[in-house]
């Protein structure tokens, strides 16, 4: 059983390995990601959204759902480390 | 280690006196960063974590008891989850105008999309202060 993992982490690594020497060079202008949404946001940014900044039109509005994710994220570790630390201190509650 | 302020001692004037001074610059930092996110950089994250540092700063100031006293845990929780939901509320609110979700088109404003992302870069805001909060808090009291 160990040894299949082993082949199966060593078969999944390889392939990564593989796969990652096709990605596009840093910063490559010619990139498949840098030729199709790229310009698109840079050049109808400001009329298509209204907003100067090109970092929040991209967080907040083509990505919103993205953003929403984040925050709900945020949201969750809060949660969990009320959760966490708050149950370890039953007994010594305040009022709050 | 040390704790600040000592036990059984009240906190030093002098710390105290220059925190409670810089607060209000901090916090008015703070709205701005959130608020001019369309502009500048910043955004809600940035001025969340803005806000929740000078409430921080007061309570390194104040000692351990001062937020305890002024910032109820439930006030905290319910802020966090006001965030999200001014969130996905205006989500809902573009469904509900005929556009698809977070689509801030159809917004009765007159740049309807810059009204709905500083909607919810304050949404962000209020959720991020309210949860770097509440964890520093479990933390004071853990």
């Amino acid at each position: 059983m160990k040894l299949l993992h082993l082949v199966a982490t060593a078969v999944t690594g390889l392939l990564l390995i593989v796969g990652s020497l096709d990605l596009a060079e840093t910063g490559d202008p010619a990139a498949p990601a840098a030729t199709h949404v790229s310009p698109r946001y840079i050049e109808s940014g400001l009329e298509e959204t209204g907003v100067e900044n090109m970092v929040t039109a991209v967080l907040a509005d083509y990505r919103g759902f993205d953003t929403l994710g984040e925050v709900t994220v945020i949201f969750t570790g809060a949660i969990a480390v009320l959760l966490i630390l708050r149950n370890g201190l039953k007994g010594e509650e305040d009022e709050a | 280690m040390t704790r600040y302020p000592p036990e059984g001692q009240p906190p030093d004037i002098i710390i105290r006196v220059v925190c409670r001074s810089l607060v209000p610059f901090i916090q008015l930092f703070g709205l701005y960063v959130v608020v001019h996110g369309h502009s500048s950089p910043g955004g809600g994250f940035q001025g969340g974590v803005t806000l929740a540092a000078s409430f921080v700063l007061l309570a390194l100031a104040e000692g351990r008891g001062a937020l305890r006293r002024h910032i109820p845990l439930g006030a905290l929780n319910a802020f966090a989850s006001a965030g999200v939901l001014l969130y996905a509320g205006l989500g809902v609110v573009c469904l509900a105008l005929g556009a698809n979700y977070l689509d801030y088109g159809p917004l009765p404003f007159a740049e309807p999309r810059s009204v709905g992302m500083l909607v919810i870069e304050i949404g962000v805001g209020i959720t991020v202060m309210a949860a770097m909060l509440s964890i520093f808090r479990d933390m004071l009291e853990f």
